[in-house]
This record gives structure tokens, sequence and C-alpha cells, in this order.
């Protein structure tokens, strides 16, 4: 589910980013960008020299204004960026603050306190119609939650103790039933607090090429400051005098005030738009990490494959009926949590209207499905010595089974298994006792469309790997028909981490999602570990970012935002650059108009106006008024983010290189020379 | 027609042995196996440097014990030039040099500039010429190169860098040295002088004395032209017939110019086992070369204005300052081959030259990476590159990355600090002395062409080039500390920074590459570097060509 | 410390070996295959005296002899040097009157502009043939001999320097002199 972003300039947003721009005007904070900060200083003084200008005080006062604006124009871009996040937060910080949470002592009783007063490990009861306090984990009871506080998705979804869907955020209220939450975030730190500071983009950090790229613009300022701060003894040499103003204007018309005025506006939106996604990201690191990923890691289920197997058919071993197997198999079912073992009590039910036995029958002990020993099961009589052991689960896994208590693996019935996997489902084999009974066969479906997402992928150089539990015939079939590079099958958690770290020993970077505690180490391993929500507290800490949707496809558009991000960045300091020959040869001939000229008319060096400008001060007004306009102009690329369409790189840099550098030489010819007439037809030159 | 001709000689034929002069570079400098006469070879530069040659380097020794032997180097220089009076091998008897011009010249000799302030067969006794001045021609060459080895090596992924004591004993007696000795022996069969002696008295036909100063010429011009010295025995440099006597040896001298630098690049690609992209580069700075090789052609081809009005015959184009000997392009080809590298000698006056083709020595003076000097050239490069591959990583959406290892901060960092370094002192210079005395009283043009002298000299010195436009009286005492500063400071901060971040780069975890990554083996790259060269170089620089050249120019040109 | 004295001894190597061994081998082989042009390509009359270079100008102002190229030095082949003039300075235009006034020349019959404008070095030993030839008249008028004599004279002293890659014809002064002044 997406969330609507407001329309680009909605009034909403403008007014109050308006008034943010002025706000953001103290030097202290102007400070954090060289470029804008310069430009700052050298409205300051053009304002100053307003004053001293005698007859060309109205030259001078439009272009201590215009230099205003740019600073403005600047602060307002990013003003608009951290506005769009600012209107969420607001809605959660309230929704946050009002919450009292119903503590439970030890002794069992209640306190009422604060949702801000919890610590870690506080125990809350939360009822029906309640609002969950803080972040946790539920150890009793189930419920179901609407989270749309977070996930904007008005659904509600059930949480409950035990199993990967534990985890609760403060802030999301329950519809119905009770549940004791246990709370495991230090106070101030919840995941509410967390999305409050992301969006507001108050202590956002700059990520590492951010950092570097200001140090870029930092230095092509100093230069610029060089050439122009040298262009006064230059002047002087050849007798003619350079004005303050004058130099000032070239100064901020050269420096690269386009990508210096949107940089942070890029950096915010970015991390907007995967708000838009519903993608939590905890530093903005991880998402320019996730624009370099090599490898992603997804799981078949859920990912490539619609969510649950079912159950679809009992293929019973010789001299078995089908009613039995489906008994027997729905016995071994009962207590299993996982989808398949209910979709296998479904289809019993369905099948031969066999009714779900009572669960606490006497004597009898669930044995609950694992990834360790991939059985599940139910032994009744006396836990230490059954009497009589139903299992169902993988292949191998029931064969060593059967053998262990004495009996013969059934070769037709592994031949039936193993029919089963190459026809791309997965067999689930049943025995009783040293008896197998025969296979349930459990199908997957792939998504549809997940083949092009592939494609698209392969085109950018990233890879698939799908992990699952299947057996590898299984795992062949279907990676053959989604499209994956490649696959583990059998997967164990271990196994898991071991490809992780094999991936980025060859040095690339990989990418993973995750829901389960077990997935935690993998998860923090990978170079971006996106946890589900609907996933335990411990994957939720140990990934860089959290799908709220639970979606694991989402990782592809992660990928996808992240490249934008640092494409937007690289695109406009390409076109910011650009800008500057044209400035040149608006500017410089207006400046040296009357170097080395003899009699009356302009200097040789007038012939080097070839946008054949009206005269000196139209000229140089008309470049420093693009300058400050091409920043809004390109405020809804900037926030956007550049068209995106994935491609090899040799492609992508060819287009943005004609788009953004060539685009960049031209664009202000043709713009200064439109914006001279008009300043002349206005007469305000 | 004859231009085309002397050009695809020049150029290509430069070019053609630049290939196998890549090869044996590498063999020579970085050989993959030491047996046969490269263990001989490395054994005995072993034996020579002592204990500290059998320690590989990182980068941070390396540079230090390259400025260690360049500090050693400029010592001896000093002393050999002070002494001068008392030291034999002084024929015309030479006395004693100023203070300021010592100064300014071991600087210059040291820094591989040859910045010339004084006029060498006035000045300069053969021993001189031969120990102070030769000697570092060899010397500082091989400094570059040994500091482009070790470039190479630190991004090619490996831990160390080399050693410097052995790189420079490589450089010198491996490559340096046999080239030279080919090129003197062509000159001397092309009748460069060659003797000890001083000079000749001569009795011209009518009646007067004319004095012929003359000694080690051949020696001198080879090592000269090889190393992108570009010192010349004599004060004209190679407009000297005796260092230039006839086409033949124009020609011989106008390659040696270029061939080492276009053979370290591919020297460079094999260290780095990236021959493609070496590929990619020298087709860059070929680009970069025929362009200023047609512009200078195309202007050099217009007559002298001060002769406009007057009865003189002018269809062969500027003829000031240029000798005839060479066929009429060769005073353009000769500029633009000895700015684009860091050599500096001249076979035309510069200062002579139309507006706009002195403005094309000047070009390739600020860009100062089109092949560049030997060995720092591809450094030099390499700052272009770096900046460039981080754009355009950024452009195709990945954290930028060069031969697999990211370009992070620190990197950035270094690479800008080389280029403000480069801008600093030109225009800094030039603003200071055009706006005071120092400069602007010892000036021999007035006006755009006056400004133009200051620029030139700047860029020369922080282009560690050496031409200049030589009617500057530069023979002051401000000029000579000044610039012996600037050359002294160009020489080092490009060599450390750049070494400083392959250093760096080394040191982190390699990616590996995929079609996602940035391609640095394509076409579009190479049109990535030309931009960013063109942009870093042309935008800053602008507008004080505008007031130099391109003013004079405007000005008088019709 | 040990970098310094390694730096030394690879100072003194380098020195020996690179200053003064290719120093000496250079030496030797131009005293085996070229003695002539290595001693300074020297002209020598029969008795012995040096009258100049044929690699380098010298000063030539009597009518009947042809001139070279002018020298911003005076034809100093101790101190050489070109005039550094940037080609539209009025000190050169007014060299430029001083030459057209001493050579003669008129609109309609211009100077070729190699005898107008100086060389780099101030040394250059040649002039174009078409300068050759255009002196002719004077040189021939001086010596009272037929000007068609001198022109051969000339033609047969004119050589590409650079073969099929030139385009002018040149003229040795100095040669060209001497060879007047022979019979």
């Amino acid at each position: 589910m997406t969330r609507k972003p407001a329309s680009l300039f909605a009034a909403e947003l403008v007014r109050p980013a308006i008034a943010d721009a002025f706000r953001k005007l103290h030097p202290r904070v102007m400070a954090k960008n060289p470029v804008m900060f310069v430009t700052l200083v050298g409205a300051v003084l053009t304002t100053a020299g307003i004053f001293t200008a005698g007859a060309d005080w109205a030259f001078v006062l439009q272009l201590a204004l215009w230099l205003w604006f740019t600073v403005l124009f600047a602060n307002f871009a990013e003003a608009m960026a951290e506005g769009r996040g600012k209107a969420q937060a607001n809605a959660l910080r309230s929704a946050r603050s009002e919450t009292f949470a119903r503590r439970l002592r030890d002794d069992g009783s209640e306190e009422r306190v604060a949702a801000t007063g919890l610590t870690k490990g506080d125990r809350v009861v939360v009822e029906a119609g309640q609002t969950i306090p803080a972040d946790g984990d539920v150890i009793e009871g189930i419920a179901s939650v609407d989270e749309s506080a977070i996930t904007g998705e008005s659904a509600p979804v059930i949480r409950e103790s035990g199993g990967d869907r534990c985890a609760v955020s403060g802030g999301t209220r329950v519809l119905s039933d009770r549940i004791v939450v246990q709370i495991t975030m230090e106070r101030g730190q919840g995941f509410l607090d967390r999305m409050i500071a992301m969006v507001e983009g108050a202590r956002r950090q700059k990520t590492p090429n951010e950092v570097a790229l200001t140090v870029l613009l930092a230095a092509l300022t100093l230069i610029f400051l060089l050439v122009c701060v040298t262009l006064r003894p230059f002047g002087t040499f050849a007798g003619a005098e350079f004005s303050t103003p004058v130099l000032i204007a070239l100064l901020v018309c050269l420096i690269p005030t386009t990508i210096g005025a949107l940089l942070s506006a890029i950096g915010i939106s970015g991390i907007d738009r995967l708000i838009q996604r519903n993608v939590m990201a905890t530093s903005g690191r991880a998402v320019e990490a996730a624009g370099d990923v090599d490898v992603l890691l997804l799981d078949k289920t859920g990912t490539i494959t619609l969510g649950n197997r079912m159950a679809t058919a009992f293929v019973p071993a010789p001299g078995v009926s089908e009613e039995q197997l489906a008994d027997t198999a729905q016995l071994a079912s009962l207590a299993d949590q996982t989808p398949e073992g209910r979709s296998i009590v479904v289809l019993a039910k369905q099948r031969f209207r066999l009714r779900g036995r009572d669960v606490a029958e006497p004597h009898a002990t669930f044995v609950p499905f694992s990834a360790q020993s991939r059985m599940s099961g139910v032994d009744f009589g006396a836990p230490a010595a059954p009497v009589r052991c139903i299992r169902k689960g993988a292949a191998e896994a029931i064969a060593g089974f059967v053998a262990a208590l004495g009996g013969r693996p059934d070769p037709q019935v592994l031949a039936a298994a193993d029919s089963v996997s190459r026809s791309g489902g997965t067999p689930l084999v049943v025995a009783d006792g040293g008896r197998m009974l025969g296979v349930v066969h459990l199908k997957d479906v792939v998504k549809g469309g997940i083949q092009q997402r592939f494609a698209h992928l392969r085109a950018v150089g990233i890879r698939t790997v799908m992990i699952t539990g299947d057996n590898p015939l299984t795992a062949a079939a279907i990676a053959a028909e989604a499209g994956v590079d490649s696959f583990l099958a059998q997967a164990t958690p271990e196994m898991k981490l071991q490809r992780i770290r094999d991936e980025q020993a060859q040095g690339r970077l990989v990418a993973m999602t995750g829901d389960g505690t077990n997935d935690a180490p993998a998860l923090a391993q990978a170079d971006v570990g996106v946890a589900m929500n609907t996933g335990t507290q411990a994957a939720r800490e140990a990934g860089n970012m959290v799908d709220l949707d639970s979606n694991p496809t989402k990782l592809l558009d992660i990928v996808e935002i992240g490249k934008q991000l640092i494409m937007t960045r690289g695109s406009l300091t390409t076109f910011s650059m650009a800008n500057d020959v044209a400035k040149y040869f608006a500017i410089l001939p207006a400046m040296f108009a009357g170097v080395h000229a003899t009699g009356a008319g302009p200097g040789p060096l007038a012939g080097l106006d070839v946008m054949d400008l009206h005269s000196p001060q139209s000229a140089i007004l008309s470049a420093v008024v693009f300058n400050a306009l091409i920043i809004i102009a390109l405020i809804p690329l900037a926030l956007r983010g550049v068209a995106y369409r994935p491609a090899s790189a040799a492609v992508v840099l060819r287009r943005n290189l004609l788009l953004y550098g060539v685009g960049g030489v031209v664009a202000p010819f043709v713009g200064i020379k439109i914006l001279d007439v008009l300043l002349t037809v206005l007469h305000l030159v | 027609m004859a231009a085309i001709l002397l050009i695809l000689l020049i150029v290509g034929g430069t070019a053609a042995l630049s290939w196998p002069l890549g090869r044996y570079m590498r063999w020579a400098m970085d050989p993959l196996t030491l047996t046969g006469p490269a263990g001989r070879c490395d054994r005995w530069f072993r034996a020579v440097g002592g204990r500290l040659t059998h320690r590989e380097q990182d980068w941070k020794q390396y540079c230090l014990s390259l400025l260690t032997f360049n500090v050693v180097t400029f010592t001896v220089s000093f002393a050999f030039l002070a002494l001068q009076p008392w030291l034999p091998l002084n024929p015309d008897g030479r006395q004693e040099i100023e203070g300021s011009l010592i100064f300014n010249t071991v600087a210059s000799f040291t820094t591989n500039t040859n910045l010339q302030h004084y006029s060498g067969e006035v000045s300069m006794s053969h021993l001189s010429q031969l120990c102070a001045l030769m000697w570092q021609q060899f010397v500082s060459a091989a400094t570059g190169i040994a500091a482009l080895a070790a470039m190479a090596r630190g991004l090619a992924g490996r831990a160390t860098m080399g050693n410097f004591f052995v790189d420079l004993q490589r450089a010198t007696f491996l490559v340096l040295l046999p080239l030279a000795l080919v090129v003197a022996f062509l000159l001397v069969l092309g009748g460069v002088p060659m003797t000890l002696e001083g000079a000749a008295r001569a009795l011209t036909l009518e009646g007067a004395e004319q004095l012929i100063a003359r000694g080690p010429v051949a020696a001198f011009v080879a090592i000269k032209q090889l190393g992108t010295n570009g010192g010349g025995f004599f004060g004209p440099n190679s407009t000297h017939p005796f260092e230039n006597p006839g086409f033949f040896t124009n020609v011989v001298s106008t390659m040696a110019i270029i061939v080492i630098p276009m053979a370290a690049v591919w020297m460079f690609g094999r260290i780095v086992g990236r021959m493609r992209h070496a590929t990619v580069l020298f087709a860059v700075m070929m680009a970069l070369l025929l362009a200023k090789l047609g512009v200078a052609l195309v202007w050099e081809a217009a007559p002298t204005q001060a002769f406009a009005n007057l009865p003189i015959a002018q269809d062969v184009g500027n003829l000031e300052g240029k000798e005839l000997r060479f066929g009429a392009a060769a005073g353009p080809v000769w500029a633009v081959m000895t700015t684009c590298t860091s050599n500096g000698s001249v076979n035309c006056m510069h200062d002579s030259l139309n507006p706009l083709t002195g403005l094309v020595p000047m070009v390739g003076m600020w860009l100062n990476a089109t092949f560049g000097g030997v060995g720092v050239g591809l450094i030099n490069m390499f700052i272009y590159i770096v900046l460039a591959v981080f754009v355009a990583g950024m452009m195709v959406g990945r954290t930028p990355e060069y031969l697999g290892r990211r370009v992070e901060v620190r990197e950035v960092k270094l690479a800008v600090l080389a280029m403000f370094t480069h801008a600093l002192l030109i225009l800094g210079g030039t603003a200071l002395f055009a706006a005071s005395p120092w400069g602007a009283g010892t000036l021999n043009n007035t006006g755009a062409h006056g400004f133009s002298e200051i620029l030139y000299e700047f860029s020369s010195a922080a282009a560690n080039n050496g031409s200049g436009f030589e009617g500057l009286g530069d023979n002051t005492v401000p000029w000579n500390v000044a610039t012996g500063l600037v050359m002294l400071l160009a020489r080092f901060i490009p060599i450390l920074l750049p070494l400083a971040i392959a250093g760096f780069l080394a040191r982190k975890r390699a990616t590996a590459p995929s079609v996602g990554t940035l391609g640095i083996d394509t076409v579009t790259f190479g049109v990535m570097l030309i931009a960013t060269i063109l942009f870093l170089g042309a935008l800053t620089f602008f507008p004080a060509a505008a007031l130099g050249p391109i003013a004079e120019h405007l000005q008088f040109m019709k | 410390m040990e970098s310094l004295v390694t730096s030394l001894r690879i100072a003194f190597v380098t020195l020996l070996v690179g200053a003064g061994g290719y120093t000496a081998v250079v030496l030797g082989f131009a005293r085996l295959a070229a003695p002539a042009t290595a001693a300074g390509s020297l002209i020598a009359r029969p008795d012995g005296t040096v009258v100049g270079s044929r690699l380098l100008a010298q000063a030539f102002t009597q009518p009947r002899y042809f001139w070279p190229r002018p020298s911003a030095v005076g034809y100093n082949a101790a101190g050489a040097g070109g005039s550094n003039k940037s080609p539209t300075s009025p000190d050169l235009t007014a060299r430029g009157e001083q030459v057209v006034a001493a050579h003669g020349a008129t609109a309609a019959r211009p100077l070729p502009a190699d005898l107008a404008a100086a060389s780099g070095g101030g040394l250059d030993p040649h002039i174009t043939e078409r300068a050759a030839l255009w002196q002719v008249e004077r040189v021939a008028a001086a010596r009272e001999r037929p000007p068609t004599e001198v022109e051969t004279l000339v033609r047969r002293h004119a050589f590409a320097p650079g073969g099929f890659m030139t385009q002018e014809r040149l003229v040795n002064v100095l040669e060209l002199n001497l060879a007047l002044d022979r019979p």
C-alpha cells in the first residue's frame, strides 16, 4: 500500500515552507551548506553595496534582491521536502502522547502509568478498544490489531504470542480480545519516535555520499572564489575597475548553487519516497546502500510464491485408503502453526468431512514443526514412552524417523514424493509409527509479474537468489519458473548467513528480507536488511529497514529508490556545472566591456557576447535571475527524483550525460536570453 | 598538406613507438619475475642503495623517501652552481651566479620544470651544465616515472607501493639512460655539436668578430627532451641552430618530447592490468592533443599583424620568432607538444606567437594532463579521473568506485585539494604580480600581451613546464623567489596527494564489477573524462584567458 | 638518517653514470662519427682562420652580400635570443619599417616575410629561396655581374630541408656568400 503523496505544491505545504525558508536564514543553519552560506554572505554584502552604488543603485538593488531570493529558494526547497513528512509526524506524535498503560506488577495486579513512563521489560495489558502504549512482543493471548496509525492500512492484522507474529508497535489499537505485551524498547527509542525523527529530517545526519559531494561543492566554491577575487588585480593591470556587486554576482552564478540548494531536499525526499512506500529506513546510509546492492536474497514463500503452500491432494501408499491418510495427516497437523499444516487440516475436513479433534486430548503431546527437524506430529501416550507416534514432514526426515523405529521406508511412497517434487510441488510424507502412509501434495504458486521484475534487476546488474527450505528438485522447478538467477535449497538459517558472508567476501553487497528471530543474524550481516513489520522485534532491530506492509517484494522498490536518490544527486551536479558555460558568456563580456576600450565604443571583449544581450547590466541581472529561478524550476525534479528506467550503467550514463550535461550547457543560453529580453521590455535595467 | 604529413609522422610515429616502449617500461619498472637480466639489475640496484632498499614501502614511506632524495639532489645542485667559479671544466671563465637565481634554477631543475631565468651559454660553465643541470634532468624525470609506477601499484590493489630508491635507479638506468644514448647519437649524426671545448672565435666575411659558444650540447638536448625537462643548453633553446640544426633533428626532438609520456600510459595500463582503460585514457589525451594542434596550426597561419600595413609579402603565416629549416608547421606543433607535457623547450619564441596560438600552450599547462610530464602526467590525470568517476558514478545510481574501490570523502578531499592548489598558484601568483611593479615593471610587451606574459610565467611554473613568454624580464629577485616557490609546491603536492589517494584506495575492500557499475573502458566514460577536464580547467581559467590572449586577439587581429 | 645516506649514495652513482659516463660515451661517439659537426660545423679558410659556423648566421650589411634574416641579438653567437615581441606589437612595426627601408621594398615589390621577421634564436642561417632571389638584383649590381649568373648560383644552393615534407626551399646565406666570393 502506498500512501498518497500530497500533490507537489499543495497549498498546505507551501505556506509553512515559505515561513520556514525565512526561519532557516539563521547563520548557524546556513553554515551547514557551504555553497549557500557564501551566497548569503554575498547577498549581505551586495545589500550593503546599494548605499555606495550611486547612480547604479536600482541595478544593485535588484541584484541584491535576487541574491536573497536565491538563498530563500534554497531554504524553500529544503523546507518543502521536510514539510511533506512533517504533517505525518505531527499526527503520529499526537497519537502517542495521550496514551496511558496498564502495567502488570509481579503479583499480577495492575497500575496505571503514562505511556512515556514505561521502560524495557515492563509488561502491560491491552484489551479491546485500547491503544498499545509502546513497542513490544505479545507474550500472552491473541488479538486483532488496527495498525493504521503506522501503516495507513485500516484492515486489522492478527498478533499473537509465540511464533513470528508477536511484535506490536506503540500507537496501534487492539480491536478484539486481550493481550499481554512485554515492552522491548527503550524510552523514546520506539518505532514511532524513530519514524518521526526520520520523517522530520531534523536530526538527519549527512550520509557518506552526501558528505563527499558537499566537499566537492565546497572546493568548487573555493576555486571560484579564488577566480573572482583575483579578477580585481587583473582589472587593475588592465586599467579597469570591477565593482564588488558585479564580482559577487559572477561568483554566485559560478558556484554550484543549483545542486547546493537542492542537495538536502534530494536526500530528505528520498527518505520520504521510502515512507510513501511504507518502508522505514533507520538511516539515510541504508538507503544509499540499497542503491549499491549486487545480490538479493529472497525467501521463496511470500516473495516469489503466493504466501502459503496449500495442500491440494492426498496420495496414499498402496494398501492405504485416502481417508486413512487424510485422517492421520490431519492429526499430525492439528498443533502445526504453519500455514501448510493448517491447509492440511482444512483439506482433510473438506474432502472427508473430518473435523478437528479437541486439541487438549489426554496423553497427546504435540510435536511442533521446527526448521531443524523438518517434521511435526503427535505422540500419544506418556511423553517419555509414547505408544503411537504420527509424523509428517520432508521425505528424508520421515524416512529417518521410520528407520529409527525399525520400519522400512516405502520406495513407492518415496517415488510418489519425487514425482510431486519434480512437478514443482512440495511433498509431505506422512508416517504412523514405522509405516509410511502416503504423501500430501502441497502446491506453490509463483506470483504473477515476478519474472519481469527479476529481468529488470538483471538489467541493472543485480542477481537474485531464492532461499527455500524445499528440497533441491522442488526448488529448481520453482526457480526456473520464477526466473531467479540461483537458489539455495533446504536452507537453514545458518546456510543463509553463510551465503551472505560468501557473497560479501567476493566483494558484493547483499540485501535480504526476513521476519523471524532466526533471521536476525542474517539481517544484521546483510548490507541491506529489510525486516517485516509482522515479524519479531528481534528481526526489526537487526535489520536497517522495516517494511510496514510486510511485503517481501518491497525490496525491489527499495533498490530502485536508493539508486534514484544517488542518480538525482549526480545528474543535478552535472547540470549545475554545465550551466556555468553560459553564465560566463553572459557575465564576462558585460564585466570586461570597458577593458582595453579605445574611444567611446565597448572594448574588444564585448565580442564574447554570443547571446547578443542588451546591455552589461541586463546581462548580469539575467544571469543572476536565471540562477535563482532554476532552483525553483528543479524542485519538482529534486523531490520526485530523476526518471529511473532500469538499464545497464553504460546506457544510463549516456542518457544522463546527454540530458543533464548537454542540456545543462544549452538550457541557460536560452533561459538567460529570454530573461534578458523580458528585463529589457519591462524596463527593469 | 605538409603540416598534416608532419603531424602524422610525429604524432603517429611516436604513438606507434610508445606501444613497445610501454611494454619495455613495464618490464623495467615493475618486472613480473626476477629472473635473468631483470634479476641482475634488481640486485645491483639494491646493492647500490644499501639496507633501505630491501624493504617494500607504503605510500607514506615512499613519499618520504622521494622527498628526502629530492632534498639531497637540490642541495648537491645548489653546491655545484654556487661554487661555479672555482670548479673545473669552465673554459669560458663563467663567474658567480646571483643567489636568488641559483635558488630559482636549482628549484626549477629539481622539479623537472627547467624554467630558465638565465641564458645557458652566458652564465653557465660546462661543468655546471653537466653536473648541476643535466644530472637533475635525469633524476627529476626518474622521480616522476617512479612515482607513477608506485601509484599504479597502489591502484592495482597491491599492499605496498614498492621501494622508491630502487624505482629511481630503474627509471634512470633502464629507461632514461638507454633512450638518451639513442637520441644523443641521432642528434650527433644530425649535426648537433658535442665538445668540451670553450667558445670558438670567428672572423666574419665582413670583418667582425663572432664568438661562437658551444659545448656538450647533444648529450644535454637528448635528456632535456626525453625527460620532459625542457631546459636548453643555450638561451633560445631549440631555436638555436646548435641545439636543433635541421629538419631531421627537429623531428627527432619533437618525438622525444612525447614518447615517454605516451608510453607511460601503456605502462600504467599493464601494471594495473586494465589495458582497455589505458586505451580510453590514451584516446582522451590524444583527442585533446589533436584538437590543440588543429587550433594552433589554424591560428598561426594568420600573418604577423604588425606588418599588415607594410609592403611585406605575408603568405606563409606569422614568421616572427620562428626558424625556417623546420618547415612551416613545426613551430606550433612543438609548442603544443611541449606544453601538453611538462617539457617547456621551444623551437619558436612563444612570446611571438599569434594571440590565440599563444593561448594553446597556456591551456595545455592549465590542464596539465594530456600526456603531461614523464610519470606525473598520468598522476595528474588521475585527479581528473577521481573527480570524473565520482560524478559519473553517482549518475549511474551507485556509490562511486574506481577499479573496484569506493571513492569516498577522503579521496574527494585530496583530489580537490590538488585542483585548488593548481588554481591558487597560477591565479594567485598572476594577481600578485599583475597588480604590483614586480610583474608590471618587467614586461616586454604592453597591454593584454603583457598580462599574458605574467599569466604564462606562473602557469608554466605551476605546471612544472618551464617555457615562457621570454620577453619577460624574469631574472629579478621577486620573480626568482616567487616562481621558485611555486615550482616546488606545484611539483610535490600533486605527487603526494595522488599517491595518498592510491594508498587509501588500496586499503579498501574490493567490490566486484557488474553491469550496473560504471564502466571505465567505454567511449562514454572517455567523453565524461574529457568533459570533466575541460570544465574544471576551462571554467577556472577562462576569465584570465579572456583578459590576456583572447582580449589581444579581439583587439588586434582582423 | 638512513634515507639521507641512501639518497647520497644514489645521487653519487647517478652523477657518475648519468652525468659522467653518459657524457663520455656521447663525446666518444661524436669524435668518432662526426668530428666536424661535433666541434660546431666551423668553416675555416685554407689558412685556418675560422669565418663562422655553417649553422649560424652572421651580420651582413654590405650590398654586395646577401643579407640574412633580422636578428634581435645582433647575431651574437655567445648570447643568442629572439625579439619576444608580440606579433601585434608597435615595436615590431617600427623594426619592420626599418627593414623595409633598408631593403628598398615597395608596394609594387613587397619584401618576403622572412626578411622582415626575426628568427627565434637570432642566428637562423637560412633565408628562403624566394628571399634570396628577391635580393639578386642588388647583389648583382653591387658586384657588376649578370643577374642570371647570380640567380643560377642561388638556385644551385637551394635545398628542401625536409625533402618532400617541406614546401619552401632554403638557402644558407653564409655558404652562398662564400660561393659568391670564391671566383
